[in-house]
């Protein structure tokens, strides 16, 4: 489905990703790991199409697609989902609306009929359900004054509702207490299927718990530099990431 | 007075603000020029052609001589527009006008298409992405209208109906000769003659307008010029109004249309009077998407506009809500005088400049009576090398017990080429008047049209999304109608223009 090969991406002079190989397959869930400011978040951005991240070489394809080749919303209508790390307010802008509007576009996209307000409101209260999400926030501006943690389901609803085919959660578990980390893998969870993947970015092995992943990457100074499976994660919970950071300076050397 | 400016030199381009500039580079596909024949005076100004004006009117011997008393005072008055810079009030520079090569009296005469067929697609595009109605865009386009929307057959069910009520509305015209009492005791009561340069200008030569009479207690049941805002689309260059809400009436007045519209006469100079008498409410609002020149600023319309209203009764109320997208040069402060005891002011405005626009509005909120309130609420929104300015006068008089005033005033810009300026006048001499001033200036953020693709949006969308949002309090005060067209505009005129 994502085929990553040597990706490399910096920001003005400075080199952020330096060569990622990553290969993602229908059905699969993908956990990265990997210390702060490791570029967990930029390769996300990077794949979602974000223009302040020049890349510099290295190629992505996704369906078959050059994902590179693609505007941000090209990526989101094929079926790429972000949940952001920070998600953006946009004051004066109705959720429910926003996310309408993007969803109609979806369905252009694919030749399908769009959604009335009416019948757009019946899914999304169906989705909220899911991530146990109170029916005032549709008539909150995007983000604007949501808690934390808000944030956080408040990207799973978009997501719930979006569908995609693979889904990029980057740190969705940060910042939650331990009723909204149950929500929210299950919402995730409730969404994955065989035809469709994840890359899940965390820093803690007990979301892991709940969202099994298939692989765990660990991304350090922009590359990956161990994979295994999910006992990968438990090994990194217990000694750390010192011994992979020497591993990797081993091996650069 | 502070002044706030925010600006950005336009060093280091990035090449997401090239995007956003190519973006807000598009043509003003929808202006197109009608053939106007017309039996018009020759250019110049002088008292010949003030008589001309008032005997093509027909007019009674009373407008004549207010004509040519505003004309006397109108030359000894200076042209604002040729003051030093540094000397003038507004900050907008423009190019001389010569005042004798204007035509100011040229009777229209509307050509009419056969069909839609033979209107500019482009222009068609456009009314559709604003949802205008076929039989809307026909009259708009100037297609003759068929037999299934007659206008002028609505137009006069609505008159029955208003005239039932004792509501007078009807052009300046029929106005200054159907009812000369009511023009007489209220023309110019609001903006005297003197008031200013274009004012005196405008009162000498005004062609046409509308007239509105609101009698005691009636609520007018419709919002005036709905269903007329085309055919007042059409007044000229010198446009006059004057709405008389009697004690405990009501009117809602829509002027302007979102329909693009582009004329021959570069400078438009109208006035607008409102009376509210004790009790009554005069809620004015007000469309304008002018010609705003290209790039370049070149053809672009002057508006040099003066609005004024006098809440002349107890508890009575006054409230202008704008959305300006259009014009090159736009000078206009929609103003309350606040009288009568328990008297309210609102101005709630948004104001678009893109291209090579510049505007200059705010307005000016003067408390006389007791416990006196007034609101402002101002959106500036820059693009390009659109440059926006904010002027609004607070004055609480010494006799103006308890007297406040809120004023909100936001600006936000897209792209580094353009300019947000925020000049607050404020004036209490009253000790106990309440007087509370808030202003912020934002760029709009790329992260958030970042999250807006993200989620499937075009970035032209998710700006028109953005901006709507930044506008929504200003939005919300325009009636339903016009508000959903209001939106839809704040896309199209930005369409382009991120950064
Ligand atoms: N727009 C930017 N401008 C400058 N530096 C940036 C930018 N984006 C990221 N960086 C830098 O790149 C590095 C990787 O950042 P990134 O946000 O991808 O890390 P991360 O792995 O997601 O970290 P965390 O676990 O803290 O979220 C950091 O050093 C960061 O400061
Ligand atoms: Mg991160």
């Amino acid at each position: 489905m994502l085929n990553i090969e040597n990706l490399q991406a910096s920001v003005g002079d400075t080199q952020i990703l330096r060569g990622i190989n990553l290969q993602v397959n229908a059905g699969e869930i993908h956990a990265i790991m990997g210390p702060n400011g490791s570029g967990k978040s930029t390769m996300a951005q990077v794949l979602a199409g974000h223009e302040g991240y020049d890349v510099t070489g290295g190629s992505a394809s996704f369906l078959g697609r050059d994902l590179l080749d693609m505007n941000p919303e090209e990526r989101a209508r094929e079926g790429l989902f972000l949940a952001f790390q920070y998600p953006v307010e946009i004051p004066g802008v109705n959720s429910t609306y926003f996310l309408r509007t993007g969803y109609n576009e979806m369905c252009k996209h694919r030749g399908q009929e769009e959604l009335d307000a009416m019948d757009f409101l019946s899914l999304v209260r169906e989705k909220l359900k899911l991530v146990e999400m109170d029916e005032s926030f549709l008539k909150r501006s995007v983000n604007e004054g949501f808690s934390g943690g808000e944030k956080k389901r408040h990207e799973v609803l978009q997501m719930a509702v979006l569908e995609p085919r693979l889904a990029v959660l980057d740190e969705t578990d940060s910042g939650l207490d331990i009723d909204a980390l149950r929500v929210v893998a299950n919402g995730v969870n409730a969404l994955h299927s065989p035809e469709k993947a994840a890359i899940v970015v965390t820093h803690y092995q007990r979301l892991l718990e709940y969202i099994v992943p298939d692989y765990v990457h660990v991304l350090y100074k922009g590359r990956i530099v161990r994979s295994g499976g999910k006992e990968l994660a438990l090994e990194l919970e217990e000694k750390g990431y010192d011994w992979v950071k020497d591993e990797a300076v081993g091996a650069a050397v | 007075m502070s002044e706030s400016t925010a600006s950005q030199p336009a060093a280091d381009k990035s090449s997401d603000t090239q995007t956003l500039e190519e973006f807000a580079s598009r043509e003003y596909e929808w202006g197109f020029v009608t053939d106007i024949e017309a039996d018009s005076a020759p250019p110049g100004l002088n008292e010949e052609i003030i008589r001309f004006i008032s005997a093509k009117k027909e007019e009674p011997e009373f407008m004549l001589e207010w004509r040519l008393k505003a004309y006397r005072q109108w030359l000894k008055m200076e042209d604002p527009t040729r003051r030093a810079p540094s000397e003038r009030w507004a900050k907008v520079s423009y190019p001389d006008i010569d005042y004798q090569s204007v035509v100011y009296y040229s009777a229209p005469k509307k050509k009419e298409l056969s069909s839609l067929d033979e209107v500019d697609p482009e222009l068609l595009e456009t009314y559709k992405k604003l949802g205008i109605p076929l039989e809307e865009q026909k009259m708009l386009a100037g297609v003759a209208v068929d037999a299934v929307f007659d206008s002028v057959s609505v137009a006069t069910t609505f008159k029955d109906k208003l005239s039932e009520l004792g509501i007078i509305f009807c052009s300046f015209s029929e106005a200054v000769k159907e009812h000369p009492e009511l023009v007489k005791k209220y023309l110019g009561s609001v903006v005297p003659t003197t008031d200013n340069f274009f004012a005196a200008l405008n009162s000498a030569v005004f062609t046409d307008g509308s007239f509105v009479y609101i009698p005691k207690g009636v609520r007018c049941p419709m919002e005036l010029s709905t269903y007329f805002r085309i055919n007042a689309a059409n007044t000229g260059q010198f446009e006059r109004t004057l709405i008389v809400a009697d004690e405990g009436s009501y009117v809602s007045y829509l002027e302007g249309c979102t329909a693009p519209m582009r004329d021959e006469n570069q400078l438009h100079a109208a006035v607008v009077e409102l009376v509210a008498l004790d009790n009554a409410q005069i809620k004015y609002s007000t469309v304008q998407n002018w010609y705003p020149g290209d790039e370049n600023g070149v053809g672009g319309i002057y508006n040099f506009v003066t609005k004024r209203g006098a809440c002349r009764g107890h508890h009575s109320k006054i409230s202008w809500t704008q959305v300006e997208t259009g014009s090159s040069i736009t000078w206009k402060y929609p103003s309350c005088i606040l009288q009568g005891d328990h008297s309210v002011g609102e101005f709630y405005s948004v104001a678009v400049t893109s291209k090579m626009q510049q505007a200059d509005t705010g307005t000016k909120m003067i408390h006389i009576g007791d416990n006196t309130r007034s609101t402002i609420i101002s959106k500036g929104i820059s693009a390009q090398r659109g440059q926006n300015t904010y002027r609004g006068g607070v004055k609480i008089m010494k006799n103006a017990q308890n007297a406040r005033n809120f004023t909100q005033c936001d600006s936000m810009l897209i792209g580094d080429r353009c300019g947000a300026h925020t000049f607050p006048y404020i004036e209490v001499r009253n000790p106990n008047g309440q007087v509370e001033h808030e202003a912020s200036t934002s760029k709009i953020g790329e992260d958030q049209i970042f999250y807006c693709n993200q989620r499937g949006l075009s970035t032209e969308d998710a700006v028109g999304m953005i901006v709507n949002g930044f506008c929504k309090e200003v939005l919300a005060e325009l009636p339903m109608e016009f508000a959903v067209e209001a939106q839809k505009l704040l896309g199209i005129s930005l369409e382009g223009s991120v950064g």
